[in-house]
C-alpha cells in the first residue's frame, strides 16, 4: 500500500512573529486576539498563517487568508504594513 | 527586554540523535523564561554577513544558562553548523525569550496533552522537565509522532524519568518501528489520540507541535474528538522556521 503524503502548507504560524515584532513593540503581540473584519475569525496572532518565502514576511488569517500584515527588514529599516482588516485586542493582565 | 540581541557562549553539547544536537548556552543577562518559548539565534560570519533563525528552548529556565535542541535541516545554512560544527567557546547572539502564546503556565493545574511530531518535541519537552522541576502533580500525556527511534530525542528521560509520575508517554512510530513495539509503523490516528490522550470531558490544555502538515491534522483531529478550539494550541516548524 502506498500512502498519499499531502503537499506541505507553505506557511508557518504567527509565532515566529515574535522575534521581528520584539524589535517594534514593548509588548509581546503573539497571545494577542485579532478578529477579522472580513471573515469575523478570532484567532491569537500567534494562530496567524505566516509566509517566509518572500521579501519579508507576509501574514494572513487563518480563517480567510486575507492579508494582516506584512513586515519587511533592511540593515537600516524597517516596513511594518498593518492593514486595515480587523482590530488587535492586547490583553494587559 | 525581549527584542534586543544578547551575547552567546556555547557551554556544552549533548548529542540528541544523528541529526540533532542539544546546544547549552551561557547568555549573559539572561531574564528567564516559561517553558515552550523560543529564541532567535544569529550568526556573523568573519566578513559580517549574518544568519538567523528560530529554536525552542528545550529546558527550563536556569540562571544565565539556557538549552536549545537544533533539528539538522537538508541544505541548511544555520542548522548543519549548529548540529555538526560549533565547538565549546564559539560565539552567537541570542534574541528572547519569545513568544506568550505557546506557554505552560507552570501554576495550572488543569490536565495536559502534549502532541508532537519530530523536533516538535523540543518545546514539549521543556513543559515536561518544568512540571518535574516544579514537583507538580499536573495529568500529563505525551503523544510523540516520529519517523523511526533513531531520530528519537531524550530517549533516556523521556517516559523513564523517576520523578515524572503522572506522566505517560505513547510513542507513534510512522516508518519504521522498534522490534519490541506491537504497533505497525504509520501515522498518529484520531482513535489513537483518543485511546492514549486525554479526553475532552477533562478539559485539557492540548500543545501540537511539528511540522505544519502533522499540526494541521492532529489540531484537526482533536477538534473532532469534541477539544475546544480554544484549548488547542500549536506552533508550526516551517521548512525554514524563517527570519525576515
Amino acid at each position: 500500500m502506498t500512502t498519499a503524503h499531502p503537499p506541505q502548507p507553505r506557511y508557518v504560524d504567527g509565532n515566529a512573529l515574535a522575534g521581528p515584532l520584539a524589535e517594534i513593540f514593548a509588548a509581546d503581540l503573539t497571545p494577542a486576539l485579532r478578529r477579522c473584519a472580513h471573515c469575523h475569525t478570532v484567532s491569537a496572532v500567534a494562530e496567524l498563517h505566516v509566509y517566509t518565502h518572500c521579501p519579508g514576511l507576509v501574514a494572513r488569517c487563518p480563517g480567510c487568508e486575507t492579508l494582516v500584515l506584512r513586515l519587511v527588514r533592511t540593515d537600516h529599516t524597517i516596513w511594518l504594513d498593518l492593514g486595515a482588516t480587523g482590530c488587535i485586542q492586547l490583553d494587559l493582565t | 527586554m525581549a527584542g534586543h540581541w544578547r551575547p552567546a557562549t556555547l557551554l556544552d553539547h549533548r548529542r540528541e540523535a544523528a541529526t540533532a544536537r542539544t546546544l547549552v548556552l551561557h547568555v549573559a543577562g539572561w531574564p528567564g523564561h516559561q517553558p515552550g518559548q523560543h529564541v532567535d539565534l544569529r550568526l556573523t560570519a568573519e566578513d559580517g554577513y549574518t544568519a538567523q533563525r528560530s529554536y525552542s528552548l528545550a529546558a527550563p529556565t536556569s540562571g544565565d544558562t539556557i538549552e536549545l535542541t537544533v533539528q539538522r535541516v537538508p541544505d541548511g545554512e544555520v542548522s548543519p553548523y549548529l548540529v555538526d560544527v560549533a565547538d565549546i567557546g564559539d560565539r552567537s547572539e541570542v534574541r528572547g525569550p519569545l513568544g506568550g502564546w505557546f506557554i505552560w503556565n507552570t501554576d495550572q493545574t488543569t490536565p495536559v496533552m502534549l502532541l508532537a511530531g519530530g523536533a516538535g518535541i523540543v518545546p514539549l519537552m521543556a513543559m515536561v522537565r518544568a512540571r518535574r522541576d516544579q514537583h507538580s502533580t499536573t495529568l500529563f500525556r505525551v503523544l510523540y509522532s516520529l519517523r523511526c527511534p533513531q531520530e528519537r530525542y531524550y530517549t533516556d528521560e523521556l517516559g523513564h524519568h523517576p520523578h515524572d509520575d503522572g506522566l505517560e508517554v505513547f510513542f507513534a512510530y510512522t516508518r519504521h518501528a522498534p522490534p519490541s513495539q506491537p504497533r505497525p509503523p504509520g501515522r498518529l490516528t484520531p482513535a489513537e489520540i483518543a485511546t492514549h490522550g486525554l479526553p475532552p470531558d477533562l478539559a485539557p490544555t492540548c500543545f501540537v507541535c511539528g511540522p505544519t502538515g502533522f499540526v494541521e491534522s492532529t489540531a484537526d483531529a482533536l477538534l473532532a474528538l469534541g477539544h475546544h478550539p480554544r484549548a488547542v494550541k500549536t506552533e508550526r516548524f516551517g521548512p525554514s522556521k524563517g527570519s525576515p
